[in-house]
């Protein structure tokens, strides 16, 4: 009954989806705010409905209703409980429903917490949502449908694959969605804004708190994904420049760059028409990423299963969406003037400058990311672009970004002076001219390049911190005045800094796990011992074990730091009979210098285990520095309330300039 | 010039959505051309328990054949099995099976429970063969001309429209070529 039930309420939430869509346009057309207001109940609907149908998908997969298609495939009567919960978007359907839901919940957000604000341009940013929202329940409704029946039902499912039967890939999709679908709010703002011809501080002040939720969930979820493939693949590599990771990087960056330039907007009322166009890549970028994963159109470990008539489907929905939208900002774009103007030599200079070299950014990864699809279209040759291209690429452009975070982020608005912020940076440069050589010194003979980067981490770390120390006078004030004026410095510099250390820690564990590991190859039997940085493995002995669903071989060993005994550790490699598959479960053993990484490889007779060891220097600062980085983002956003309360004291006092900072 | 500049944006969409549209009439899932017009590798594979004959490269000359990868352990299989009877029973084609990577007993077992289709069968325990075939999962079928060459591959299951609209004027033409 769950399975019919969640199909009809489906069906109604299309419905809703429409009116949330239609309502909107026709009540603000015709003037008419009771019309219009319509949409808010649609919004309401719309998640209701999607959420029960949510719900009735939750409920198949927990009890196991194998007479459900999505279940039988997707499960197995002997999978743990939470899996059987991640199960239901760890396939294709299910998570296409997981994407319409969080569409439905940002659009409830937004016309609960934008009531009040411009009410035109909520009421069509609310119908652009709901248009959204109606074409993807279609797609699944029509070539995705989670609920089709399986009649006879088979005794038992056909298992969840056990590379995903893991805590970090079980939340890893709901939080990428919650960012890839919340940049939809960013773009029906844009959207909507461009109809209304009304891009300015207002419609800065309404966007940015969205722009920065989606930012903070995409970034938790990337590095989630990341940290997932770090201890699960048995690679020792957190990141390795795939298609699905490279869609997920495509729009952080964009992103990222939105967030930095609607703060312009915001405050200064310039880079309209740039910051607009950011929004519609921003989610257009989502998009591709969904389609890039869905139609099967690239390989890929992560890749759904290939389906060209959903591929088609979802290049529909693109071309409706991105080829809409970037119309009206063509035809529109030319009507959004500029109040105010400003010297290179400024914050907004110095943001533009980032916006740049962030594009550029995303750029590269687009291309290396779809440049065997155009090799292979255009001479039928199939080739792949690798790491190597990706890192040379990239490097340099984030080079550059973290050269300027620290004098940028000194500069003034409007008119800066460059010559200041570098004299207030000058311990910086002196402090990060030690690191290189350090770096140099301890790493030879890895290559410089890498002692660099961590000097421009330094650089950055160094810069961001000075100009927090100069702004609350800790010099000069007693610690407790200069703690009052760290608490009461505005969210937005609050949020940037702790972003901007996030980003400089997350540097130093690029360079450290990505350069500066080492890694042994060895087939070993008991007693034997492997080396990998200054610590060393010894075999104590293999023993077979066996789990819910998997039977598994487990390595002992002891390890010892500098030729002293320090622990124990063990590592496994696990076969899932069901599928038939294998996976690692890495020994990894943290500290803040470095990870020590074990895998256990397959037994080859009479020589032993391979086993594999890996120093990777500096790991846990990517997943710190991505922490702080999230929470930046979130301290940024929160400034929400003081804006709101701003603006209402702004229109009682209509003379009243500038809310404060 | 203002107007041309906020053009761009949608003229570079407008080419790779017509990338994209293009993309999607493409297979990834085509056989790399290294296997592709190249000799099955060889192997003879033992029986089955229960079974009399094994499975060897050689007993497909001068035949066109299907190659069938499968196991009892996967789950696929059991959705493409009755597509492989139905093809059994049209006869257009001979259908071999390997068995791959299950315990002894296993196999037989699981053909016994959902009927055989296969002509030829052999038992591939080890994996070795699946490696020199190149098998990345089960279900796998290769199509082999009567020269004893690979002339393609399905990854996944066959279902019917794959059967009816590829795989059987592929056999038709196959048929039709000489030997030599």
């Amino acid at each position: 009954m769950a399975a019919e039930f969640g199909q009809f309420s489906l069906i109604f939430a299309f419905f809703a989806a429409m009116i949330q869509g239609v309502f909107p346009f026709v009540g603000t057309a015709g003037k008419d705010a009771a019309l219009a207001a319509i949409g808010r109940s649609g919004a309401i609907a719309l998640f209701a409905l999607t959420a029960l149908s949510f719900g009735c998908l939750i409920y198949a997969h927990a009890t196991s209703d194998f007479s459900v298609l999505n279940v039988y495939q997707n499960s197995h009567t002997a999978k743990p409980f939470v899996y059987k919960i991640s199960g239901v978007w760890g396939n294709h359907e299910g998570s296409m429903l997981l994407w319409a839901l969080i569409l439905a919940v940002y659009g409830l957000a937004a016309a609960i917490f934008d009531r009040g604000r411009n009410e035109l341009l909520t009421a069509k940013a609310l119908g652009v949502q709901g248009l959204l929202a109606a074409a993807f329940i279609a797609f699944i409704l029509f070539t995705s449908n989670p609920f089709e029946r399986l009649i006879p039902a088979p005794g038992d499912g056909a298992d969840l694959n056990p590379l995903l039967q893991d805590p970090g890939l079980a939340i890893h999709p709901p939080f990428l969605y919650l960012g890839y679908v919340g940049f939809s709010i960013t773009f029906s703002y844009a959207v909507a804004g461009l109809l209304q011809n009304r891009i300015d501080s207002e419609w800065a002040s309404i966007v940015r708190p969205w722009a920065l939720t989606a930012w903070v969930f995409l970034t938790i979820g990337i590095a989630l994904g990341s940290w997932w493939a770090y201890y699960e693949l048995g690679w020792g590599g957190f990141w390795a420049w795939d298609p699905v990771e490279n869609a997920s990087f495509m729009p952080w960056l964009a992103g990222v760059a939105f967030i930095h330039s609607v703060r312009v907007v915001e405050k200064r009322d310039a880079l309209k028409v740039w910051t607009v166009l950011l929004a519609i890549l921003t989610f257009s970028l989502s998009l591709i990423g969904a389609f890039l994963v869905r139609s099967g159109i690239l390989t890929s470990v992560h890749a759904f299963a290939v389906d060209p008539e959903r591929g088609v489907f979802i290049l529909a929905i693109l071309a409706a969406t991105v080829g809409g939208s970037l119309l009206l900002f063509a035809l529109r774009g030319g009507s959004l003037t500029t109040q105010s103007a400003f010297e290179p030599a400024s914050r907004e200079g110095a943001i533009l400058v980032n916006n740049v070299l962030l594009v550029t950014a995303c750029g590269t990864v687009f291309i290396g990311t779809f440049y065997p699809l155009f090799v292979d279209i255009a001479s039928g040759e199939r080739i792949s672009v690798g790491p190597p291209f990706f890192n040379a690429s990239f490097a340099p452009l984030m080079a550059l970004l973290f050269i300027l975070i620290g004098p940028g982020a000194a500069l003034a608005w409007k008119k800066g002076s460059i010559k200041s912020a570098l004299a207030q940076l000058r311990p910086a440069a002196i402090a990060s001219l030690i690191i290189v050589l350090i770096a140099a010194w301890l790493t030879w003979p890895k290559p410089v390049a890498a002692a660099l980067g961590v000097g421009l981490a330094t650089w950055a770390l160094g810069g961001t911190l000075l100009d927090v120390t100069k702004r609350i006078k800790l010099l000069s004030l007693s610690p407790a005045q200069a703690f009052s004026r760290f608490i009461n410095l505005p969210r937005a510099y609050l949020g940037m800094a702790i972003a901007h250390v996030g980003l400089a820690i997350v540097a130093f564990g690029v360079i450290g796990t990505g350069v500066w590991r080492t890694e042994a190859v060895q087939l070993m039997t008991q007693g034997d011992a492997i080396a990998a940085g200054h610590y060393e493995a010894r075999l104590i002995d293999v023993v077979r074990t066996t789990g819910p669903n998997y039977i598994a071989e487990e390595a002992q060993f002891e390890i010892s730091r500098r030729g002293e005994a320090v622990r124990v550790m063990s590592t496994e490699r696990r076969f899932y009979p069901v599928r038939g598959m294998q996976t690692t479960e890495a020994g990894i053993w943290t500290t803040l210098g470095g990870d020590l990484y074990l895998t256990l490889g397959e037994e080859t007779a009479g020589a032993g285990w391979a086993v594999r060891a890996y120093y990777n220097p500096l790991t846990i600062w990517l997943w710190l520095g991505a922490g702080l980085l999230a929470l930046g983002g979130a301290v940024a956003g929160s400034d929400l309330g003081r804006v709101k309360a701003s603006r209402k004291a702004l229109s009682s006092a209509p003379d009243a300039k500038g809310a404060p900072a | 010039m203002t107007r041309f500049l906020l053009l761009t944006p949608l003229v570079f969409f407008i080419a790779l959505a017509a990338y994209f549209a293009i993309g999607l009439e493409r297979d990834p899932t085509r056989i790399p051309s290294v296997l592709i017009d190249k000799p099955l590798p060889e192997f003879d594979l033992p029986a089955l328990e229960g079974f009399e004959n094994g499975f060897s490269s050689r007993d497909l000359s001068g035949r066109v054949a299907l190659i069938n990868i499968f196991g009892s352990w996967c789950a696929s299989c059991i959705i493409e099995h009755p597509v492989l009877m139905k093809m059994a029973a049209e006869g257009d084609v001979l259908i071999a099976g390997i068995d791959w990577k299950d315990p002894p007993g296993a196999g037989s077992k699981w053909l016994a429970d959902n009927g055989n289709p296969y002509d030829l069968i052999g038992a591939d325990f080890a994996g070795k063969t699946a490696i020199d075939l190149g098998v990345t999962g089960a279900p796998e079928t290769f199509v082999i001309d009567k020269n004893g060459r690979i002339r393609h591959k399905v990854t996944g299951p066959i279902d019917e429209r794959l059967w009816r609209e590829e795989l059987k004027p592929l056999i038709r033409m196959l048929e039709e070529e000489d030997v030599n």
